[in-house]
C-alpha cells in the first residue's frame, strides 16, 4: 500500500541530524487530519518551536527514542503507540524508549485521553513515521554498498545485504538524516507485522511492580504546601459563614483561604490538613433548589409521561403502527448516578509565580485545564506550562479540570506551591457523575411478530441527549420515535466511560431480549433477523456497520455454543460504541438451586488488534468494569449531598466476584478503531438477561444486588 | 507531636509527628516512601498495603505510634530492584492498567505466598478481597499469584 503525500497542508514529517549524530525525525501523530511530513534539529525540539508534535530519534548507539504525547491512565497507549511506529520501522523493540510529552498544543493537536480515539487517529501517520525512517535508512544503505535499495531488506534494527552483511540502524542514522524526506513511502502488508497484533508488556511495568513514584499524588516539590478544600455540603448549597479560628490553630496548619464557593486549608502535611479541615466550621444556605434521591424517582415518572421531550429521531409513523399492532411490549429501566471512583482520587500540583504558572499532574485533557487555569487567573495560556503524571484511573473524571483550577487558586492565594489533595471523600461527594436516567422502550409486533414500531424516551438528570438515536435497532424498524427529555439539576454531571451507553446498551439490549421473547424468538436469532432487514430495507439513516455487527454476533454465539449447552442459563447482549463492536454472552448456572454467574464470553471487533496483551486486558477490563457497576454500585442523595462518601458504602467489584472472562477479537484486518471503553457497555445486558433465562425474572434497574428479585440470590460472589 | 524511630526495610527512619499520623502518610510526607498508595484512607482498598512483621496490613489506618519496634516493609524494600518472585509474575503477566493499585496488590500477594506457598484460586481470592483494582486487572493478578507460587522458594 502506498500513501500519497497530502500536499495541501504544512510538512507532517521532517528530518534533520543532530549535533551529537544521529537521526531525527519529527512527525504529526496527533494532528487533526493526517498530512505530510516535517524538518526538525535537536534546537528546534529544545525550543518546541516548530510545527511537528512528535519525533522519533535514533542514536548512532542505535537507541530509538519515541516521543508520548497523550495522557496514560492504563488504557496503555504509551506502549501501544510506539509499537506501531517500531513496527514500520522494523525496529529492535528492546532498544525502543518513551518519553511521556508534556502538554505543548504548538505541537500536538489531539493530547488528550478519551473516546477511545487515539489509535484510530493516529494510526497511519504513526506507521508512515515508522515507514519513512526506515526508507531513508535503506536508501543510506543502498548508497554505501552501492546497491539497489528494494535488494535489501531490514530486520531488527538492521539493514541487510543479500549476502548477509549487515548495517545497523544506529550507524547508518546519522547519514540518512543528510537524504530528503520521502514523499511516499510503502507500508507494510500485515501479513508482514512482526510487532502489532502480538502481546507486548507494558513499557512501565517495571516502574509500576517497584512502586515508583508515577502519579500525581506522588509529586513532590521542595517547600510545597499540602491543601485539602472543604465544598459544599451539598449541591445547590452556598457557604453563609465561615469559622477557620480552630483550623488555623491546628498544628501544621499554614493557612485557611475561601474563594468561591470553598474553604481551602493550607499546612505542611496531608494528615495535618486532613485534621484541621475536620474542625472547620462552615455554615451553608441553599442557594438553589436542593434535591434528593426520592424527588428523582418521582421525576423521571412524570418525566416520562409529560415531559417536554426533544425529537431525536423519527422514522415513519409511529402511532399508526402501535395502533396497528398485535402485541406491545413496554418496559422501562433505571440505573442511578455513579462517581467514577478511580482509584487515585483527585489531585494536581500548582505554583503560581509573578511571571507563570507550574502546572503538574493526572489529567485527561490538559490543554483544557490549562486554558481554564488561564481564564480564572486571568493570565495568558503561553505562561502556563503543565506536566503530564501517569494518571491512576480517569474513567472520565479527569476530563473536567475543577480541580487543576482549585489548585492552582489554592496557590496563586498562598503564593506559594501547592499539592491539591482530595480524599476519597471529596471524591464521591465532589460532582462530575454518570447521571442518573431512566427509559421507556415500546415495541409494535404484528400478528407475524415482525417489529414494525419502536419506540424510545430517555428522562436524564443533566444527561444531554440521554439517547443514541442512531445505533441498533434504528434502521431496521419502519416506525421509530426516539425522544429524551433533560432536568436540570444543581447535581454536577460528566462523561463517565462510554457515556451515557453504559446504562442505555443495558437497557436497549435487556428490552430487545423482552421483544424477542414476545416474537417467540431465540434472541440471537432476532437481532440477525434485524439486521438482515436493516441491510435490505434500511429505514433512514444507518451509521453503524451492519456486516460488522453481524460477525462479531455470529464470533460470539460460535464460542459460546449459543443454545447448545442445556446446563446453563445463556443471555445475550451486542453493542455499537466508539467505533467498535461487541457481542457478549453471559452464563449463569444453577448451584443448589442458586443462580450463580460463571462466565462472559465477550466477542470484539475493534479491527486490527494493535497490542494483544493491551486490547485483552482492555475487554476483560472492561466487562469486569461494566459487571461491577451494574451488579453492585449506586450514589443516592439526601437534601443535595451524596450519601456514600466512601468505599465502606459504595461498593466496588472486588476479586471473590468476578467470573470467568473469555475475549475473543474479530480479524477483518480493517483499521484499528478503539477499545477503552466499547467492552464495557454490553456486559449489563448479557448477565441481566442469562439471570432471567435462569429464573424468570426481569432485572431492570441498577444495581443489579439492591433490586427485589435478586432477594436472597448471590449472583456474583462463589465463595 | 512526639518522635518515632520506625524500622522501615531494614533501616532505622525518625519522624516527629501527632500519635494518630497513620503509617501510610509518614511514610509519604516525611520518609519520601512514595510507592504504598491512597486510596481510601479507611483499610477498604488495600492501596497502601504493606508489611507489619510479616503480616499484610492497611497502612492508612495504622496510626505510627502502634508500630513500636515492629519491622516494616514496603514495596521500595521487597527487592533491590523489582527481582522478588511475585514482582516478575507480575510483569511476566502484565497485570497493571493504570497502575495504582498494583503496588499494594503485591504487598498483600507476597504476605499471603510467604503464609501460603501454594493457595489455591479461593484461597488467593479471599487474601486479595481487600485490595480493589478499579481498573478490573482482577484475572490477571490471580494468575501472577499462582505463577509465583511456582516460583517462590
Ligand atoms: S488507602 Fe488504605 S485501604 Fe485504602
Ligand atoms: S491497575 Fe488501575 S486500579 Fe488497579
Amino acid at each position: 500500500m502506498t500513501i500519497p503525500s497530502k500536499t495541501s497542508r504544512r510538512d507532517f514529517m521532517k528530518v534533520a541530524a543532530a549535533a551529537t549524530g544521529g537521526l531525527f525525525l519529527g512527525f504529526n501523530w496527533a494532528g487533526a487530519e493526517a498530512g505530510p511530513l516535517s524538518l526538525v534539529s535537536k534546537a528546534s525540539i529544545a525550543a518546541g518551536d516548530i510545527n511537528f508534535n512528535s519525533y522519533l530519534s535514533i542514536a548512532s548507539d542505535g537507541i530509538i527514542t519515541i516521543f508520548s504525547p497523550n495522557p496514560e491512565l492504563g488504557q496503555n497507549i504509551k506502549t501501544s503507540f510506539p509499537m506501531i511506529v517500531a513496527e514500520e520501522l522494523d525496529a529492535d523493540w528492546s532498544k525502543v524508549k518513551v518519553i511521556q510529552a508534556a502538554l505543548d498544543t504548538k505541537k500536538f493537536e489531539r493530547q488528550l485521553t478519551g473516546g477511545s480515539g487515539a489509535i484510530p487517529h493516529s494510526w497511519e501517520r504513526l506507521r508512515k513515521a515508522g515507514a519513512t525512517a526506515r526508507h531513508m535508512l535503506v536508501e543510506t544503505a543502498a548508497k554505501k554498498w552501492s546497491t539497489s535499495a528494494s535488494s535489501l531488506t531490514t530486520s531488527d534494527s538492521m539493514v541487510i545485504h543479500p549476502d548477509g552483511r549487515k548495517l545497523s540502524y544506529g550507524e547508518l542514522a546519522t547519514d540518512a538524516a543528510t537524504l530528503a524526506v520521502p514523499a511516499d513511502v510503502k507500508l507494510k502488508d500485515r501479513k508482514d507485522f512482526k510487532l502489532i497484533g502480538k502481546a507486548i508488556k507494558n513499557v512501565d511495568n517495571k516502574d509500576i511492580i517497584t512502586g515508583k513514584p508515577l502519579f500525581g499524588l506522588d509529586f513532590y516539590r521542595e517547600g510545597m504546601l499540602y491543601a485539602m478544600v472543604q465544598r459544599p455540603s451539598g449541591f445547590g448549597m452556598k457557604i453563609k459563614s465561615v469559622d477557620a479560628a480552630a483550623a488555623k490553630a491546628m498544628p501544621g496548619i499554614v493557612d485557611v483561604v475561601t474563594f468561591r464557593n470553598n474553604v481551602a486549608v493550607v499546612g505542611k502535611s496531608t494528615w495535618e490538613v486532613n485534621k484541621a479541615r475536620k474542625v472547620l466550621k462552615v455554615e451553608y444556605e441553599a442557594e438553589s433548589q436542593i434535591e434528593s434521591t426520592a424527588d428523582h424517582d418521582k421525576l423521571f415518572k412524570e418525566l416520562l409521561d409529560k415531559g417536554e421531550a426533544t425529537v431525536r429521531r423519527q422514522d415513519g409513523d409511529v402511532d399508526a403502527a402501535f395502533k396497528s399492532a398485535a402485541k406491545i411490549v413496554r418496559s422501562e429501566y433505571q440505573c442511578p448516578f455513579l462517581p467514577h471512583a478511580p482509584l487515585e482520587p483527585m489531585n494536581f500540583f500548582a505554583h503560581v509565580r509573578e511571571d507563570g504558572v507550574e502546572l503538574v499532574g493526572p489529567c485527561q485533557l490538559p490543554d483544557s485545564s490549562r486554558n481554564e487555569v488561564a481564564k480564572v487567573l486571568g493570565i495568558a495560556p503561553e505562561k502556563i506550562t503543565l506536566e503530564l503524571t501517569r494518571l491512576g484511573g480517569g474513567f472520565g473524571r479527569r476530563l473536567k479540570s475543577d480541580y487543576v483550577v482549585e489548585a492552582a487558586e489554592v496557590s496563586s492565594l498562598m503564593k506559594a506551591p501547592v499539592k491539591l489533595i482530595w480524599t476519597r471523600e471529596d471524591d464521591m461527594t465532589g460532582g462530575s457523575y454518570r447521571p442518573a436516567v431512566r427509559y421507556r422502550f415500546e415495541a409494535a409486533l404484528d400478528k407475524d411478530n415482525n417489529l414494525i414500531g419502536y419506540k424510545l424516551r430517555g428522562v436524564g438528570i443533566n444527561a444531554g441527549n440521554c439517547t443514541r438515536e442512531d445505533n441498533f435497532p434504528s434502521g431496521a424498524v419502519d416506525n421509530l420515535l426516539i425522544d429524551s427529555v433533560e432536568h436540570k439539576s444543581p447535581i454536577t454531571t460528566g462523561a463517565w466511560r462510554a457515556p451515557i451507553t453504559n446504562f442505555l446498551a443495558f437497557a436497549e439490549q435487556s428490552f430487545i431480549d423482552e421483544v424477542a421473547l414476545a416474537a417467540n424468538m431465540d434472541p440471537v436469532q432476532f437481532r440477525l433477523n434485524l439486521l438482515d432487514r436493516a441491510k435490505q430495507k434500511p429505514v433512514g439513516a444507518i451509521k453503524y456497520d451492519i456486516d460488522r455487527m453481524k460477525a462479531v454476533i455470529q464470533l460470539a454465539a460460535e464460542k459460546s455454543n449459543w443454545g447448545k449447552n442445556k446446563n446453563v442459563s445463556q443471555g445475550f447482549s451486542v453493542y455499537f460504541s466508539h467505533r467498535s463492536y461487541v457481542a457478549q454472552v453471559a452464563e449463569v448456572e444453577m448451584k443448589k438451586g442458586a443462580p450463580e454467574l460463571k462466565k462472559i464470553i465477550a466477542a470484539a471487533d475493534c479491527g486490527i488488534v494493535v497490542n494483544l496483551s493491551g486490547a485483552y486486558q482492555q475487554v476483560r477490563g472492561g466487562v469486569v468494569d461494566g459487571l461491577g457497576h451494574a451488579m453492585y454500585s449506586r450514589l443516592t442523595f439526601k437534601d443535595g449531598a451524596a450519601d456514600q462518601k466512601n468505599f465502606n458504602s459504595y461498593r466496588l467489584i472486588r476479586m471473590k466476584e468476578i467470573p470467568e472472562i473469555d475475549v475473543h477479537f474479530v480479524d477483518n484486518g480493517i483499521d484499528p478503531t478503539g477499545l477503552g471503553e466499547p467492552a464495557l457497555p454490553p456486559t449489563g445486558g448479557a448477565v441481566a438477561n442469562a439471570f432471567f433465562k435462569a429464573t424468570g425474572k426481569r432485572l431492570k434497574n441498577q444495581p443489579f444486588v439492591l433490586q427485589d428479585e435478586m432477594k436472597g440470590v448471590n449472583l456474583g460472589e462463589k465463595m | 507531636m512526639a518522635k518515632y524511630k520506625l524500622d522501615i526495610n531494614g533501616k532505622t527512619y525518625e519522624a516527629d509527628v501527632a500519635s494518630d499520623t497513620p503509617l501510610l502518610w509518614v511514610l509519604r510526607d516525611n520518609f519520601g516512601l512514595l510507592g504504598a498508595k491512597y486510596g481510601c484512607g479507611i483499610g477498604q482498598c488495600g492501596a497502601c498495603t504493606v508489611h507489619l512483621n510479616g503480616v499484610a496490613v492497611k497502612s492508612c489506618s495504622l496510626p505510627v505510634s502502634a508500630i513500636g519496634s515492629k519491622k516494616v516493609v514496603t514495596i521500595e524494600g521487597l527487592s533491590a530492584d523489582g527481582e522478588h518472585p511475585v514482582q516478575l509474575a507480575w510483569d511476566e503477566k502484565d497485570v497493571a492498567q493504570c497502575g495504582y493499585c498494583q503496588a499494594g496488590q503485591i504487598m498483600t500477594a507476597v504476605a499471603l505466598l510467604n503464609k501460603n506457598p501454594k493457595p489455591s484460586e479461593d484461597q488467593i481470592a479471599t487474601a486479595m478481597n481487600g485490595n480493589i483494582c478499579r481498573c478490573g486487572t482482577y484475572h490477571r493478578i490471580r494468575e501472577a499469584v499462582l505463577l509465583a507460587s511456582t516460583k517462590m522458594k
